[in-house]
């Protein structure tokens, strides 16, 4: 459990960073939290030649209002977003899922760009910023840019940011006063979700206005489950019509099989799970 | 001499918190991985990727010119001197054992095998150089599947074997003459009565043990010295001297700390051969040291058994009859103690009750896994597991409440000393007692209420209650059973109290601690004996050099064989201080009474201590005629018995039928250990054993793919639970005590795993049975359970079973080298 050699490099501003990324060429990689790049390197699954630590960069850290959106820097660490005043206020659906991540330990380690950029099928987080619509601040040679979350994640463990560029922070529009439930279903705490729903529903006089559901797990990325949001709004809010919606939800994935769970027990999951978790969105008793 | 704390109270019974936790749980301490030696360099191991295959060749050129590389062996370096890793217990004359050699030479025979390692200057530096080691491989058949390794022309692990079948072990009540022919018991309740009959799997586990194994060899001093992360320092240096020819005085055997175990440690590894002989031959100090995922790899797996039982019985629940088939998978090699594992389990299928015609068989098989033997329980969890299971079935069957049909059957208090039809004899147990309590604790009646109303309702959430009432058979061992079973060594163990001018005793102890709290329990015994202060004992051991002769720390044995070694050698010393005592008092030795240390003159307040003793003992100007100037005694004690620990324990389960999770509601369980030393220790013990019995429940599993792969290689895949994961324990105890030891202690060290499966997977199956379900295989994941509820309810059709597809689910082995890494 001992990483090949490599070098490493810490930048202290993300100019830095950038230049440090062209410089080392393509067998380089961008140590965040590093609580998933370490066990790769240590398990030799990965061998770069460079390690680019965004860790000493103070400006990727925390969160600010932006307006109509917060913006959390990337290297902002789990445990910080789940303290954090704003997210509460604005994206309650961030809070409670990443306190669903790992232990403390993980959480005090872990950056909320890390699990993004690290792009895992299983990771919670994804499906949240594709639920609240998030978009992402990339950073490379050639300026700044900023993409959707629903272009973000291309495909198992692969997003839009090329190897030279660097994530620097998500905007997040404001879901101020929604009501939110990430459902994450696993065998035990430090395993990876089996399947995950990141529900958030605006309710008006008894009835859902808006949704906004993601799926994890359910596909090579995370999954907006439309189906479900369309079905739900202008419907009651009520376990009824709830459940029926939920059914949907299943719509347009391609789960995978492994040793936790066979295809089609993740998608009659992917049903059974939303159903829960937009009812507790919206406050609807089982 | 120096101010000794008097001891007030008895030590025996006090829950004190353990004395070496703080250098333990710091990590301040002499794990093996710890040591420096001057010199010292580093050795990593190349292992096989795949499961069996031909060596064709190995290219170690570019190895040997990394950098910092000092040499590169492969198992033809060392083919002369390796010999044959140890069996020691061949289980039957006829018993089929490959050669199993520390390092391949020509074949490997499952993955994580050694092929070849690299010794450097830093364990980077050596770990780089595995890299550049280039093996060709010829692919032979992979062996997986232990029913069709026995089929008719089955591909072999081991060719030069003619067979699969390592061995068949069998025994017969009515052939022994404890009890009735099987065959008629199952005939006649087929007329008469109730056959059940089922097949259980057991599937593999890996200990899991925390801290990773370790080994540390200096050849350079007159005794070569290997530390070791294991359980049995005293057995290894034997087998070392044995296995290698080296000549035993020439070894010295240091178990330092030792971070858990659980049988894992309870090994003569590859490992310790490797680098006992890679060091001698570049006389220089070497260590290895493996990672985690190499652990799950290479260290021996437990466990893996299909079970195949039928039990019959009368209408009115008495049961008459018992039948065991088993299958037990070696793995590919026979490891130190492979082939008995699971015939400890013979003795223990008719567990609590009286049956009266009992037939077991054990069929040993070779597969191109990952060689099984000890793991927590060895043989007994397995058993019981079947047994307690096999009661619920029959339970069920006849339509009887599960507790009142073990009550029917079981031995009743009155009736110990009690031979069973497996031909041990239960020296002392109340299981109407535990019982009980265990009821009381639990809320049973108000549960099964709670149950009914649930089930009324068709709650989407059900409720189980699960049952096991265990015993088990511990503290290895008579040596005259161990040599009826064919055992290659004795179960004696051995202790020595010496005593210090100042008052102070060292006790030396050939148990070997790896975290069961020796150095308390050990203090806490002889304070009482001997009168002196917890603190002003110090326990040695683990090192062949100061504990000389032992048989060390597995199945429960500490304290029910060590622990009275310790007692036998205090009374030795309690005697020689009385010829001194006697002698400085002016007083014949009739005349003394001994309490906890001190000799008082019966009738007068003429005393001394033994404290006092040991000082003038030391001088030794005035000693009587023919004493020696010493109080050091030794003991060695050999059991007259087994240690049979029982207890009832109940758990109850909600199993959400939507998804199929299962979350335990609650846990009660009631041991009776005998009398206990310390308490928190013994809660101690229950606890992390119930954790690890519901790991086997719910959790854990060794899979391996149809390439022999294991997939679950790290701790992301292989799911040992943590502590948020389990529920509040309510544990209590009632004492009976054993009556084969002076103390009336049992052993209590695999008691919580033996018991806690079976209970948590009979609660599964009590919350669905009324859907139609009456099995689920373990690990009952919340897909498994899924699958059986439909299948009971013919909505879906099961194909978890048929299912080929054994990828590791979202842990690191799905992680894709191109694109893993966080950024």
């Amino acid at each position: 459990m001992i990483p090949a050699a490599f070098d490493y490099v810490a930048p202290s501003s993300v100019d830095e960073a950038v230049q440090a990324l062209a410089q080392a060429g393509d067998e380089v990689k961008v140590l965040g939290g590093g609580q998933s790049l370490l066990p790769v390197l240590r398990m030799r699954l990965a061998a770069p030649t460079t390690l680019v630590d965004l860790g000493k960069i103070a400006e990727l850290r925390g969160v600010r209002d932006d307006g109509d959106a917060i913006v959390i820097g990337s290297m902002t660490t789990h445990h910080e977003v789940t303290r954090d005043s704003l997210v509460a206020a604005h994206a309650e659906l961030v809070a409670k899922t990443t306190r669903t991540v790992a232990d403390p330990q993980i959480r005090h380690r872990g950056t909320f760009g890390g699990s993004l950029v690290h792009a895992d099928p299983a990771g919670d987080l994804l499906a949240p910023a594709v639920a609240l619509g998030a978009e992402m601040v990339i950073a490379g040679s050639s300026g700044r840019r900023t993409v959707p979350a629903s272009e973000f994640f291309v495909d198992y463990f692969t997003t839009a940011v090329a190897p030279d560029e660097v994530l620097i922070e998500v905007r997040i529009p404001k879901h101020t006063g929604w009501g939110s439930h990430y459902e994450k279903f696993n065998r035990v705490a430090q395993a990876w979700s089996i399947v995950g729903v990141a529900a958030a529903v605006r309710s008006e006089g008894g009835s859902i206005a808006e949704a906004r559901v993601a799926l994890t797990n359910m596909g090579s990325t995370p999954i907006r489950a439309t189906g479900v949001e369309r079905a739900l709004v202008g419907q009651p809010a009520s376990a009824e019509a709830i459940r029926s919606a939920a059914q949907h939800a299943a719509e347009g994935t391609s789960p995978t099989t492994d040793g936790n769970a066979d295809a089609d027990y993740r998608e009659h999951l992917a049903r059974v799970l939303t159903g829960r978790a937009v009812s507790e969105a919206a406050g609807v008793g089982g | 001499m120096t101010a000794t704390a008097e001891p007030s109270v008895n030590e025996f019974g006090q829950a004190r918190k353990r004395k070496e936790d703080a250098r333990l749980i710091s990590g301040r301490t002499r794990w093996t991985d710890n040591l420096t030696l001057p010199g010292m360099v580093h050795l990593a191991v190349l292992r096989s990727p795949v499961a069996h295959a031909t060596i064709t060749s190995i290219d170690v050129g570019a190895a040997k010119q990394a950098p910092g590389v000092t040499a590169v062996f492969t198992g033809r370096d060392l083919a002369d001197e390796q010999g044959s890793l140890p069996c020691a217990w061949p289980i039957s004359p006829d018993m089929v054992a490959p050669q199993a050699p520390s390092l391949a030479v020509d074949r490997v025979n499952f993955a994580g095998e050694a092929v070849a390692v690299v010794v450097a200057r830093s364990a980077a530096e050596a770990h780089d150089a595995l890299e550049l080691i280039d093996v060709d491989y010829d692919d032979l058949p992979v062996v997986l599947d232990m029913e069709a390794a026995l089929a008719d022309g089955a591909d072999l692990v081991h060719p030069e074997l003619g067979t699969n079948r390592s061995a068949l072990w069998a025994f017969d009540s009515a052939e022994v003459g404890t009890g009735g022919d099987v065959e008629e018991a199952i005939r006649g309740a087929r007329d008469n009565g109730v056959v059940v009959k089922r097949r259980f799997r057991q599937q593999r586990l890996i200990p899991a043990f925390m801290e990773p194994r370790s080994v540390v060899m200096d050849p350079t001093g007159e005794q070569m010295t290997l530390w070791s992360a294991t359980q049995i320092p005293h057995v290894l240096r034997v087998m070392i001297a044995m296995t290698l020819g080296v000549p035993e005085h020439k070894v010295r055997v240091i178990a330092p700390d030792v971070g858990g175990g659980f049988g894992g440690k309870l090994q003569v590894t590859p490992e310790e051969i490797i680098t006992f002989l890679v060091a001698r031959r570049l006389g220089k100090p070497v260590k290895w040291t493996e990672g985690r995922s190499e652990s799950l790899v290479s260290g021996h797996h437990g466990r893996d058994q299909i079970q195949d039982l039928t039990i019959c019985a009368n209408r009115d629940g008495t049961v008459t009859g018992l039948k065991v088939e088993l299958l037990a998978d070696m793995g590919a090699y026979l490891r130190l103690v492979t082939p008995g594992v699971p015939i400890l389990g013979a003795f223990m299928y008719n567990a609590i009750y009286k049956i009266p015609a009992y037939h077991f068989a054990c069929t040993n098989v070779f597969t191109d896994k990952t060689p099984t033997d000890a793991y927590r329980g060895a043989g007994r969890p397995e058993a019981t597991f079947a047994i307690e299971r096999m009661m619920d079935e029959l339970a069920a069957e006849l339509g009887m409440e599960p507790l009142e049909l073990r009550e029917k059957n079981w031995i009743k208090h009155e009736e110990f000393p009690y031979t069973t039809i497996s031909t041990l004899t239960y020296d002392s147990g109340n299981y109407e007692a535990a019982t009980a309590r265990a009821k009381e604790l639990f809320d049973y009646d108000g549960l099964r209420a709670e149950q009914q109303r649930r089930r009324a309702a068709n709650d989407p959430v059900q409720l189980g209650i699960g049952i096991s009432t265990f015993t088990e058979m511990c503290g290895l061992a008579p040596s005259r059973v161990l040599g009826s079973l064919s055992y290659g060594a004795g179960g004696w163990e051995h202790a020595a109290i010496r005593m210090l001018p100042t008052g102070k005793v060292e006790v030396v102890t050939g148990s070997s601690p790896h975290g069961q709290g020796h150095e308390t329990a050990w203090s806490q015994i002889v304070s009482d004996q001997l009168g002196v202060a917890f603190d002003d004992v110090e326990v040695l051991h683990g090192d062949t050099q100061s504990s000389h002769k032992g048989m060390d720390s597995y199945g429960s044995r500490s304290l029910t064989v060590g622990g009275i070694a310790v007692v036998k050698a205090a009374e030795k010393v309690v005697e020689k201080a009385r010829k001194v005592a006697a002698h400085m008092l002016e007083a014949s030795e009739d005349d003394l009474e001994y309490d906890r240390g001190r000799f008082t003159v019966r009738g007068t307040d003429k005393g001394t201590t033994v404290a006092d003793v040991a000082l003038a003992v030391f001088a030794a100007h005035d000693l009587p005629e023919g004493v020696e100037p010493s109080l050091d005694s030794d003991a060695t004690f050999d059991p007259e018995n087994f240690s049979f620990p029982h207890g009832t324990h109940l758990c109850a389960t909600e199993v959400d039928t939507e998804t199929g999770e299962v979350s335990i509601r609650s846990y009660a369980s009631v041991d009776d250990v005998g009398t206990v030393v310390n308490p928190l220790i013994v809660d101690g013990q229950i606890h992390g054993g119930l954790a690890q019995g519901i790991a086997q429940a719910l959790y854990e599993e060794a899979v391996y793919d149809e390439a022999g792969t294991l997939v679950t290689g790290t701790l992301a895949d292989y799911l040992v639970p943590s502590a948020v994961d389990l529920p509040h324990f309510t544990t209590d105890r009632t004492e009976t005590p054993s009556t084969t030891n002076p103390l009336g202690v049992k052993g209590v060290g695999e008691a919580g795993t033996i018991a806690s499966t079976p209970a948590v997977v009979n609660a599964i199956i009590d919350a669905v049975r009324h859907l139609g379900v009456r099995d689920v295989e373990m690990p009952c994941s919340p897909q498994t359970v899924w699958r059986a509820i439909n299948a009971a309810r013919g909505q879906v059709k099961s194909t978890s079973e048929g299912s080929t597809e054994t990828a590791a689910g979202g842990g690191l082995g799905s992680i894709d080298s191109q694109h893993g890494g966080a950024r």
